[in-house]
């Protein structure tokens, strides 16, 4: 599991299902993307990258509440699991790892 | 919230979804799906739905979709071991495979093709819609023995009166297609096409690309094929437009037709105008002393053929005059389905038509052809079957059950023939064209028939089946415990079936070979039979167009001041043609039976044609006796039997007596295998439907013929130049036995090949069975020829005795085929010889390959193995 990678848009999936706690289900993830990283993706790509994340372990579902307005049928909430979040803390570490080592980049940017 | 009706997204698209999506996801889909069209409610309806739409589709994605196979059964896993295995097994064998799918593809191209070409012959005419309801009129007599389709007129009209309950629509037509020049201001065609009366073009339900069925009501009217149309008016509808026939008939087109597929009755016909039109002016069509016409009809559905002509049979009895009532015509109903193929009759009775027999020598040999392709391959399975025996004994050590081998080995030998299947599509396709060109047919690959994909992939499951069986059923057969002993020896027995089949196989090619040579041999003797008129340098022109007429003076000197010309000649008939049957002729009041072939030609007629004069002389224009002078033949001098018949005198029906002024050889002017008609040659007036040109022999065809057009262009401006050369003319009359001919050289030489592809590989086969026999062998000191002979021994003998067999064979059928000629050939010792000389070299070519390769093996090491 530990050797796995995960894509950007899995990377921000993951990082918005954690956010979003309880309301973590297809659509709401799909707004979150919207308003948190301006990434439009249609709800099938959500649901694909959903299933993807929780076929190699790095989520797990329940059914949650159903709704008037989602015509009386149950939300999938997702949470991270244990091996979810060790993935993402070995891709931010990488990342600051990576920040680190290049000052002249950090200092432009605070320039 | 918005009203209800709003909330609720589009039904079908979530209908798709439930449809493609798995299951277990489809509801928080849905309940997503739900949610977002609600989120979109201040959006225009249509918007809402096209993004609705938008997300359902993307939905389509690997994840979401529902597993088309569930099955994970052992079956899917076995089958692709048996593939896998057979695949491996043909890889490592190359050669043996490259001769079983080799071979059979190209005798399943020979039997598709064959099998196209019977299809052909009989859906003749299943074009048209009424099909099974359309007939001909047929008439026999007492003294014909075959049945006449040529009737008068009257017949029709009484059909149509007296008899009109049992038809939907009778239709006279012309007995023969006419030849017009169709104009349209400057273009002008020469088109074959045929007279008929309205209701023709309803029976034969045309297919209308522009008016209507019934254009033929109107004396002054005419309907175009589709192709001629296009020539005279391009893709505009013609019709209302005006044509001009012969340069003197206005006629106004009234619709045009689809062309007739080739295979139909009327396909040669480009335009179809009214019966009327063509008696206008000369006959009507209530006659009932002259015969030019045929009669379609289509019968109710609720009447049979057979009850019909029953009831009309004697329909002519009424109206003939007493001499015709004596013969006892009786006419009969011929359906559609049985024109093509069942229309010959002798004593007026059925025979087997000349077409059907065809039909059935193509569909024997296609299935002889596919036969020894078969026998290829099961001769070479059987000859490996001892080093397969093997395999089939460690697999049944290992567990394997009889029921799995023998599925291993028919999947490979299905494999073999479906490779081959595709390589003979491949074949086929490729081959069609010029197969069209030898059969003379427009065939099409069926890509689009279920029927024809279902016979083909049959014969291709039979072939595998029957090819696989040998293996499939006794080497699976075999006890584990027997074969790893090595006890299992296939005995001297074994070979001995595989020798059959090889015998079989030589029997057939060498019988083809026969049968084509035979054919050639008939041919070359019918072509070189003396036709006692000159072809070469000779043209024939249709003059029936009017505008011919009184100008062949004037034609005969402008033509002989070019210089081409040697001579011009008319005459009512063609050269090559039998038409013209008269009798009536007496010799001082004594009276011949037999009807003799009578035409008028004109005074230059011998001497342009080349008449060969064994007595007498010819016609000659300082003579005036000559105006009732006639020239006879030699068969019509012995029917006369005169002893000089040259000056004797005869009468003729009632037109007065002529004198006999010549006697010329025989002209074969018919079938080139007939005898020769009796014929007698009056001096006719000008204006005939023939012109014959002699071409001067010191100057070329391609200068000769330019200016000969300029005379033509000048006299005769509407006509166009249609010529053709006699002996192309008669060279036609060899067409079908040339087709024959050309075809039986393919097939014969197919199945030689296909043969040899099979000896190639048993040989290959043995020799390397007797491997290390040959390398003991050579070191105990035999040379090289030894031992060749010792390899190819066998397979001669086997060629010889297939030579006994087929020999007797192909002298017997072959000698029956010629029996349908009069004039034919005798079957020479040389063919059989020439046959028996071929089957050996290539036998012998064939084997010592593989015989000399092995005989000048190393026995080091050919010894040194295992």
């Amino acid at each position: 599991m530990e050797k796995e990678y995960i894509g950007e848009l899995e990377e921000l999936v993951l990082l918005l299902i954690v956010m979003l706690k309880d309301d973590a289900y297809g659509l709401a993830i799909r707004k979150a993307l919207k308003e948190q990283a301006s990434r439009t993706v249609t709800i099938g790509a959500v649901h694909g990258t959903v299933n993807r994340l929780e076929s190699k372990g790095f989520i797990e579902s329940r059914l949650g509440g159903a709704t008037e307005e989602r015509g009386g049928r149950h939300k999938r909430i997702f949470s991270l699991t244990a091996s979810g979040r060790k993935v993402l803390e070995r891709s931010r570490d990488v990342k600051v790892n990576l920040w680190r080592q290049i000052p002249e980049l950090a200092i432009n940017k605070l320039g | 919230m918005a009203a209800s009706k709003n909330q609720r997204p589009p039904k079908s698209a979530d209908k798709l979804l439930s449809w493609f999506v798995k299951d277990e996801l489809l509801d928080e889909i849905l309940g997503d799906l739900q949610e977002y069209y609600l989120e979109l409610a201040d959006r225009p309806k249509w918007k809402r739905s096209l993004f609705y739409w938008f997300h359902v589709l993307h939905f389509l994605r690997p994840f979401a979709l529902k597993r088309i196979s569930r099955t994970n059964s052992n079956y899917t896993t076995m089958f692709k071991h048996y593939f896998k295995i057979s695949w491996r097994n043909l890889l490592r064998n190359k050669g043996y495979s490259l001769i079983n799918i080799g071979g059979l593809a190209a005798g399943m191209t020979v039997a598709i093709l064959i099998s196209l070409w019977i299809y052909d012959e009989l859906s003749f005419n299943k074009y048209h819609k009424n099909y099974d309801t359309i007939a001909k009129v047929y008439r026999t007599n007492k003294f014909d023995s075959f049945a006449n389709t040529v009737h008068a007129p009257g017949l029709a009209a009484v059909l149509k009166t007296d008899y009109g309950d049992f038809f939907e629509d009778v239709a006279l037509v012309r007995a023969r297609l006419e030849e017009r020049v169709i104009a349209v201001g400057e273009k002008k065609f020469s088109q074959s096409g045929y007279f008929m009366q309205d209701g023709g073009p309803q029976i034969l339900t045309l297919d209308m690309k522009y008016g209507s069925q019934t254009g033929l009501k109107e004396m002054n009217s005419i309907m175009l094929s589709s192709s001629l149309a296009g020539k005279l008016f391009g893709e505009a509808d013609p019709v209302g437009e005006m044509v001009t026939m012969d340069a003197t008939t206005s006629l106004q087109v009234t619709g045009v037709y689809e062309d007739l597929p080739k295979n139909t009755e009327f396909s040669e016909a480009s335009y179809l105008a009214p019966a009327e039109l063509y008696v206008n002016g000369w006959t009507t069509l209530n006659v009932w002393d002259n015969y030019f016409i045929y009669i379609y009809l289509q019968i109710k559905p609720e009447h049979s053929f057979d009850e019909i002509s029953a009831t009309i049979a004697e329909a002519m009895m009424p109206h003939v005059d007493e001499e015709t009532a004596e013969s006892e015509p009786r006419i009969f109903l011929q359906p559609m389905s049985q024109w093509h193929l069942y229309s010959e009759f002798e004593n007026g009775t059925p025979v087997t038509s000349q077409r059907l027999k065809a039909v059935w020598y193509n569909g024997i040999i296609g299935a002889f052809v596919l036969l020894l392709a078969c026998i290829n391959f099961m001769n070479l399975s059987t000859a490996r079957s001892e080093k397969r025996a093997k395999e089939v004994g460690i697999l049944k050590a290992l567990g394997s059950h009889r029921s799995q081998l023998i599925q291993q080995f028919f999947s490979e030998s299905m494999l073999v023939t479906l490779l081959a299947f595709v390589v003979a599509i491949f074949l086929v396709v490729f081959t069609l064209p010029w197969f069209n060109v030898v059969a003379a047919k427009a065939m099409v690959f069926p890509w689009a028939s279920p029927l024809f994909w279902l016979a083909v992939l049959s014969i291709v499951g039979i072939t595998g089946l029957l090819a696989g069986s040998y293996p499939a059923l006794f080497l699976s057969s075999l006890s584990a415990v027997k074969v790893l002993k090595g006890t299992f020896k296939a005995g001297r027995l074994a070979s001995l079936p595989r020798k059959v089949l090889v015998v079989i196989q030589f029997t057939v090619s060498i019988s083809l070979i026969i049968g084509t040579l035979v054919v050639y041999q008939q041919l070359e003797y019918a072509k070189n039979r003396p036709v006692g008129y000159s072809r070469d340098g000779l043209i024939s022109l249709r003059s029936a167009s009017k505008e011919f007429k009184g100008k062949y003076l004037v034609l005969r000197n402008e033509l002989k001041q070019t210089g081409m010309v040697e001579e011009i000649a008319e005459a009512n008939y063609s050269v090559t043609d039998t038409r013209g049957w008269n009798g009536g002729f007496a010799w001082h009041g004594e009276k011949y039976e037999q009807t003799f072939n009578t035409i008028f030609v004109t005074y230059e007629y011998g001497k342009t044609v080349g008449l060969q004069f064994v007595e007498g002389r010819d016609f000659s224009r300082d003579i005036t006796s000559d105006k009732s002078g006639i020239i006879i033949n030699e068969s019509a001098a012995k029917l006369f039997a005169l002893e000089n018949p040259v000056g004797e005198e005869l009468t003729w029906q009632d037109r007065g007596s002529y004198t006999i002024l010549g006697v010329v050889k025989d002209m074969v002017k018919g079938s080139p295998y007939e005898p020769t008609d009796p014929s007698v040659m009056f001096l006719g007036e000008f204006d005939m439907s023939w012109l014959y040109i002699r071409l001067n022999p010191a100057v070329g065809t391609h200068e000769a013929l330019p200016k000969i057009q300029d005379v033509f262009a000048r006299l005769t401006p509407s006509t166009p130049f249609d010529y053709t050369f006699a002996d192309e003319a008669y060279a036609l009359k060899f067409a079908e036995e040339e087709r024959i001919g050309k075809l039986g050289f393919v097939f014969a030489g197919l199945a030689i090949l296909i043969s040899c592809l099979g000896l190639l590989g048993l040989s290959a086969f043995v020799a390397e069975q007797r491997i290390r026999e040959i390398g003991i062998r050579k070191v105990l000191g035999a040379s090289v020829a030894n031992l060749w002979q010792m390899l190819s021994k066998d397979f001669v003998v086997l060629v010889v005795i297939s030579c006994l067999v087929a020999m007797p064979l192909a002298w017997y059928f072959m000698d029956s085929w010629l029996d349908s000629f009069v004039y034919r050939s005798t079957i020479s010792w040389s063919v059989f010889a020439i046959t028996g000389a071929i089957a050996l070299l290539i036998t012998l070519a064939t084997v010592s390959f593989q015989a000399i390769k092995a005989a000048t093996a190393d026995p080091v090491k050919s010894l040194r193995t295992e």
